[in-house]
């Protein structure tokens, strides 16, 4: 049984197509902004797409959450649209848009019929540059994002939780920071916040556009030149980087209780490498090895500690390779009715160090290998996760070719390329260990 | 075995939104029909399987035996146990998911050219004769009691299953598929069995198809795959009788937002009105950004990151629903302004122009839907489970442009009654 627990989702093992370079083509506009072309033709539709490299972990200190705030107020009119209008005229069009808000990414995105991608384009580059905010707007829109922080965290203890951990996980980090941002931080975020981003960060030299979909890409490059070439590049762009985290030291603990916790469980990250350009190995191995401990049935974690000691209802295992500085890795365990958080906790750490000794299982390897290559085949179903793909590998420091290396890459794991990743990355002293659960009742009634 | 290709029956129709493709029925020797649409760019097959009746198929006293039924589809069939059935379908890169709803049972399935046959096979043990295996049950039945201790303390199940209770009472949409942590405990193997027997039967089924496969090759999958399923299954759930009446609920649960569900009664699928009412439900609360409640609750005022509301006509009742969550102190002034926004749209109707632009976002947003091989078979057995004609695409967005203002503002006086509006609300509301 698969989908009892949204904790943390599945992690996307899918890579890029069979045979990328049929379908995708690429380009680079005078004025620096990168272009990906996607084709797939077997419907008239297109997905319109630009990813900012900028997001949460790029905000200055003190205004958490204004990389969102902004990507809300981007609805709100320029000098030639009214608030709103932007939205409307895309679904008087037929489509839908909306936009998301990462630590490395801001990207926004339209699926239309074809022949509107040049309406897109144009609405999309006019607000790259003329966005026209009014302070009554920001006050109501920042109630909305507060409202959106209630639904997302305040009402979720596993999310409080997360909140917490990661603040732990990184010393000095922007990622220690939420998306979302810290409440008190958000309910001050102001008009000038917000374009101070907005100017810093939204120029063509600092943006991605992907159109995937019924398109030919020449076309795609004579549209692109014609409405986004036109904007000249921001000369200021710093080169992205971040403060760094110091060498970790110590292993951190926490307990997190709430009286809203109904199933306690034990959730544990580790710092580790991300995917970076011309070096994808390691972040290769982790993504197997998350699939070799945390991936279904099969799984080391699942086999040990739901089928044979039977110490968990749930196990879990996740890697976010693509991201521009330091990721996690991180395990989860759901305990059976009756098993303590530490004794959950002693058993996964139990079972990760016998892992480590017995090594990975070469049938195992190769069946998920197999599912590898066939999520290639999957993928091209798909062209909206292709666009995600590419969208968020070119904002997170990794190029076409990195994305298009990967999937080989990951064919060539070996099982000890696996066992050494896990021995570097699994390091208590750079961990931290979350127990959430509801709070000990401490008034025993007579 | 020699086959006899001639018993495939094969009708085509054409699929407008996308030039050259056309939408086959298939009907297998064994008499399985389908729809199919050949798609053979991509070496892989989307297969949709349903079965009509879903979770309200639960024997009385056996809450919770179908969706547990159907968590161990996956865990053990044929001459595999759980780990073993896991091990091939990965082998074969195979994509199978088993879901339940109120009304119905869903198998989803993926699977490659290169070894379609040996993953057909798979799939059909999983279907005809899974194990049920008392290990695989414990571990399956303790992983949903882990999921009904959860939904027990989040505020949006509390909501779903107050709102379920008073709308439906003692009928199964009354209560939730999942079951609760008593009538789960209680379930036997004998009653597992008993809700495969009684959900997944032939005279129920509806399949469609989407890609690297002929009319032919389809026909005989079918026979292998679902011929042998029992004809006939349980007798199918009553009528529910509606029983929610105007007010508020509160449920008391700490938790900083509340959440609110809220609603009347709906209307069917078949009504005449239908489409009024869908175009009508644009306009209101189903058109994301453009309806009005996003605009008054959201936009205007900031009270809530999202208000929506919904058509929901079920097999067996119509609902019109919708939900928003606001902060404690917030949730009564959203609660007012969607009240006073529905009253307004049944009084006051809707304009010219706002129909004008529910029509285009239909119309326009319809073929984006047909954009993938899984999509396409989701919308295929969609269509068939809500007996709509194989033509129906062709001439779904001139149902939507043949809809009236007249028509429009007559149904929502009809449809919407603001006085029969039930709120419930689970938080700390206040002010409610």
């Amino acid at each position: 049984m698969k989908r009892l627990f949204a904790l943390a989702g599945a992690i996307l093992l899918a890579a890029a197509p069979l045979k990328a370079e049929d379908t995708v083509t690429d380009f680079v506009l005078d004025n620096g902004m990168q272009v990906v072309v996607i084709e797939d033709h077997r419907a008239p539709v297109v997905t319109h797409m630009v990813w900012y490299r900028a997001g949460s972990a790029d905000e200055p200190a003190g205004s958490s959450g204004i990389a969102h705030f902004l990507e809300h107020l981007l609805f709100k009119g320029t000098k030639t649209l009214e608030p709103g209008e932007f939205s409307a005229t895309v679904a008087a069009n037929g489509g839908r848009d909306n936009a998301f808000t990462s630590y490395d990414y801001t990207a926004y995105f339209q699926r239309v019929a074809a022949d509107r991608l040049e309406l897109m384009m144009q609405m999309e580059s006019d607000r790259m540059v003329n966005l026209q905010l009014g302070e009554a707007e920001i006050l109501t829109e920042r109630d909305v994002i507060i409202e959106e922080r209630n639904q997302r965290t305040e009402n979720s203890p596993g999310a409080l939780m997360r909140e917490q951990l990661n603040a732990a996980q990184y010393l000095n980090h922007r990622y220690g920071v939420p998306i979302i941002g810290w409440r008190h931080e958000m309910v001050n975020l102001s008009l000038e916040d917000a374009l101070s981003f907005y100017e810093t960060y939204y120029a063509p030299n600092n943006a991605v556009l992907v159109v995937a979909g019924d398109v030919e890409p020449d076309a795609v490059l004579e549209l692109a030149n014609t409405y986004y070439g036109k904007i000249p590049p921001n000369p200021e762009l710093e080169p992205r980087a971040r403060s760094q985290e110091p060498p970790q030291t110590s292993a951190r603990r926490m307990v997190f209780e709430d009286p809203r916790v109904a199933q306690p469980y034990v959730t544990r990250s580790y710092l580790a490498p991300e995917r970076d350009p011309g070096n994808q190995e390691t972040a290769a191995a982790l993504t197997i090895l998350a699939e070799v401990l945390g991936g279904g049935t099969t799984s080391v974690l699942t086999e040990k500690l739901q089928f044979e000691q039977q110490v968990a209802v749930y196990t879990g295992a996740w890697y976010r390779g693509t991201s521009l500085d330091d990721t996690t890795f991180d395990l989860t365990i759901v305990p059976s009715q009756g098993v303590s958080l530490q004794d959950a906790e002693d058993a996964m750490d139990a079972a990760i160090a016998e892992f480590l000794e017995e090594g990975v299982d070469r049938d195992h390897l190769e069946r998920i290998k197999m599912q590898l290559r066939a999520s290639q085949i999957y993928a091209r179903d798909s062209v909206d996760s292709l666009a995600n793909r590419y969208g968020a590998a070119l904002t997170s420091g990794l190029t076409i070719s990195d994305v298009q290396a990967w999937p080989d890459i990951l064919q060539a794991v070996t099982e000890d390329d696996i066992i050494s990743a896990a021995k570097q990355v699994f390091n208590r002293k750079t961990s931290v260990t979350g127990w959430l659960k509801a709070p000990e009742n401490v008034e025993v009634s007579q | 075995m020699i086959r006899f290709l001639s018993a495939i029956l094969v009708i085509v129709f054409a699929l407008p939104v996308q030039a050259g493709v056309e939408i086959k029925e298939v009907t297998s020797p064994g008499g399985i029909k389908a729809w199919l649409v050949e798609e053979p760019s991509i070496p892989f097959v989307a297969l949709e399987v349903r079965f009509k009746g879903g979770a309200s198929l639960d024997a009385p006293g056996k809450r919770g035996a179908t969706n547990l039924m159907v968590g161990l589809l996956e865990e053990g069939a044929g001459d595999l146990d759980s780990q073993g059935f896991a091990e091939a379908t990965e082998a074969l890169a195979a994509q199978f998911s088993y879901d339940v709803g109120d009304d119905t049972l869903s198998v989803s399935a993926r699977f490659l050219t290169e070894n379609r046959d040996a993953a057909v096979q798979l799939l059909r043990s999983s279907i005809v004769e899974p194990r049920f295996d008392p290990q695989a049950v414990e571990r399956v039945r303790a992983q949903v009691l882990a999921s009904i201790r959860s939904s027990e303390k989040d505020p949006d199940e509390i909501a779903s299953r107050s709102f379920d209770a008073l709308a439906f009472g003692e009928h199964p949409y009354g209560s939730q598929y999942a079951g609760t942590q008593e009538s789960v405990a209680a379930l036997t193997r004998e009653d597992i069995i008993a809700a495969h027997d009684g959900a997944m039967a032939r005279d129920r089924l509806f399949v469609s198809a989407v890609g690297d496969i002929t009319a032919e090759e389809l026909g005989f999958l079918l026979d292998d795959l679902l011929g042998e399923l029992p004809a006939e299954g349980a007798k199918m759930p009553v009528q529910a009788e509606l029983m929610l009446k105007g007010g508020t609920t509160v449920v008391e649960f700490d938790t900083p937002q509340s959440v609110a569900l809220f609603g009347h009664e709906g209307i069917d699928r078949h009504d005449d009105d239908f489409f009024a009412a869908y175009v009508l439900n644009v306009i209101l609360g189903g058109g994301g950004f453009e309806s009005r409640l996003m605009e008054e609750v959201r936009v205007k005022r900031g009270l809530t990151y999202g208000v929506y509301s919904y058509l929901a006509p079920k097999d067996h009742a119509a609902l019109y629903i919708g939900s928003v969550s606001s902060a404690n102190d917030r949730i009564s002034e959203a609660v007012d302004v969607i009240r006073s926004e529905w009253a307004h749209i049944a009084k006051d109707g809707v304009t010219e122009e706002e129909l004008a632009k529910a029509k285009a976002l239909l119309t326009g947003a319809y073929p984006l839907r047909f954009d993938g091989n899984g999509s396409i078979a989701r919308i295929m057995v969609g269509m068939q489970m809500d007996d709509l004609p194989i033509d129906y695409i062709e001439t779904r967005n001139d149902k939507v442009n043949a809809v009236t203002l007249e028509d429009v503002n007559r149904v929502a006086s009809e449809l919407l009654r603001p006085e029969d509006l039930h709120f419930v609300i689970v938080g700390k509301p206040e002010g409610v």
